[in-house]
Parts: C-alpha cells; sequence; structure tokens
C-alpha cells in the first residue's frame, strides 16, 4: 500500500481513498471479530463453504457502503447506492423477525424506490434532450448499471458515470492491495 | 453521431444540452475506460464508448465479487485472529 508522506496536503481522491480504505478495514475488524466471537461460543468451524459464501456477501455489501460513505451524499450515485443498501438491510432485518403484526406486513409493500424514478415516467425529451443517445438501448443498460442511472438526464448520467466508474476502481484497488497484505 | 443541435419542442422545458456538451463528456468517460483509452483515436463512437463503459463496469463488479470471496476466504483461514488484526490495525496507521 503506498503511503503518502507526511505533511503533504492530500488531494480530493486521496482523501476519499483513505476514508474508504479505513472505513473498510474497521468493517473487515467487526466481520472478523464477530466470526470469533460465535466460534468461541459455539465452538463450530467457521471455514464451511456456506460461512465463506455468507462472510464475502457482506464483505461485498461493506465495500460498497465504505465506498459510499467516503465519498459522501455531494453525488446522486452514492446517494441512490445509499438508499438501495439501506433499504436492503431494513429488508433483511424485517425477514430475520418474526412478523407479529398485519401492519408490518403492509410496510414491506411500500414503494422504497419512488424517490430515485420520479424522472422516469416524464417523456425522454424531459429527461434529456440529446434524442441520439437517449433513445440508444445502450444508454438504458448504462441507466441499470449506475446507481440512481433510470432518473438521470443525459449529461448527469454521463458525469455520474465517470465518477462512479473512478471510485469502483479505487474500491477495487484498495481491496486488491488489502488482500495481499493479508495474504503475506 | 448526429450534428442536431437538441432543444426541447416537446416539453417547453428550455434544457438545451448542446452536442459540444455531451461529446466532451463522452470523450471524458472514454479516457476512464482502459479499453479504449490506448486507442484514442477521435473514431471511438458514442455508442462504442457507452458499451465499454458498460462492460467495464460489470467487470469491476465481478472484480469487487472475487475480491469478497477472497477476503473472505483469508479471514477464515487464522483461528488465531490477533495476527490478522495487528495486520489491519497497522494498515489503519
Amino acid at each position: 500500500m503506498t503511503n503518502s508522506p507526511k505533511g503533504f496536503t492530500l488531494n480530493n481522491a486521496d482523501s476519499c481513498r483513505v476514508k474508504f480504505a479505513r472505513r473498510f478495514l474497521r468493517s473487515l475488524i467487526e466481520i472478523k471479530t464477530r466470526q470469533t466471537n460465535y466460534n468461541n461460543n459455539l465452538s463450530s468451524s467457521p471455514s464451511s463453504s456456506s460461512e465463506i459464501r455468507r462472510r464475502s456477501e457482506r464483505i461485498k455489501l461493506k465495500a460498497y457502503s465504505s465506498m459510499a460513505h467516503a465519498v459522501g451524499p455531494r453525488k446522486a450515485w452514492t446517494r441512490a447506492l445509499l438508499l438501495k443498501l439501506h433499504n436492503r438491510a431494513k429488508r433483511h432485518r424485517f425477514r430475520t423477525r418474526k412478523r407479529s403484526s398485519l401492519a408490518m406486513v403492509l410496510k414491506k409493500k411500500r414503494v422504497f424506490r419512488v424517490k430515485n424514478h420520479a424522472n422516469f415516467y416524464k417523456p425522454a425529451a424531459e429527461r434529456g434532450n440529446y434524442s441520439v443517445l437517449n433513445s440508444d438501448e445502450k444508454t438504458e443498460k448504462l441507466r441499470e448499471l449506475v446507481p440512481g442511472g433510470k432518473a438521470m438526464d443525459i449529461c448527469s448520467l454521463l458525469e455520474e458515470t465517470a465518477h462512479f466508474i473512478k471510485c469502483l476502481a479505487m474500491q477495487v484497488q484498495v481491496m486488491h492491495e488489502i488482500a495481499d497484505q493479508l495474504s503475506n | 453521431m448526429s450534428s442536431r443541435r437538441s432543444s426541447s419542442r416537446q416539453s417547453g422545458v428550455s434544457m438545451n444540452i448542446s452536442d459540444d456538451q455531451i461529446t466532451d463528456l463522452v470523450s471524458k468517460l472514454q479516457r476512464l475506460i482502459p479499453e479504449i483509452r490506448n486507442r484514442r483515436s477521435d473514431k471511438v463512437s458514442a455508442s462504442k464508448v457507452l458499451q465499454e463503459t458498460c462492460n467495464y463496469i460489470r467487470n469491476l463488479h465481478r472484480e469487487v465479487d472475487d475480491l469478497s470471496d477472497r477476503l473472505s476466504q483469508l479471514l477464515a483461514t487464522t483461528e488465531n485472529d490477533s495476527a490478522q488484526a495487528a495486520i489491519i490495525r497497522s494498515l489503519l496507521m
């Protein structure tokens, strides 16, 4: 892992990277600690493949969430991603709890995604005026891949995509470095 | 790519996104994608850039998946967590 020399001011990208690394590492420690406590209490093996798979899912979610938090809510894609992760965690907590009342069942049916799709039903011309790109199926595919992409006009979509790609690439780099460090 | 100047006649909202703006953003995107960054000719169409962007994002997601698997394996391998915790804490400094 490259260490930036002390006394130099970090630019935006660097501080983002450091924030992400710190958050993600803390999540890893937390996951590891929980695993150890679990094992100590139940004296069962931690290395079953289903455990590894489940932990891998948790690590993956923590990676995206740490990334989105490190960037902060100043970008539309981070807001959309944080909302998605938040809702997913809520649904997961709901599923692991007993359904005790009708109210809880009704709550589940509420649409959480309305905010993101506010623009979606407007005609394409209003969403963004570059009609050639807008009607392109590739643009639609991109909208699906970028968090919050469905509600953006073509300009914002391209901008957000650029930033999203930079952050995602950085996330992969940091995860790679951590994995390398841990396997030595 | 069309050279039409776009305007929103249908909606009445005056949102004029010029072609230049779009081509600017597309070329900015182009520079970020390793696939086409190396062949930085102006002949790469916007459609191709979008296609490669989608592929690149999917690849990155797959890499995150693989790395999560790898990290999960690594966290499982040592029973004794103090060595790993020490490594992780040292990375935090």
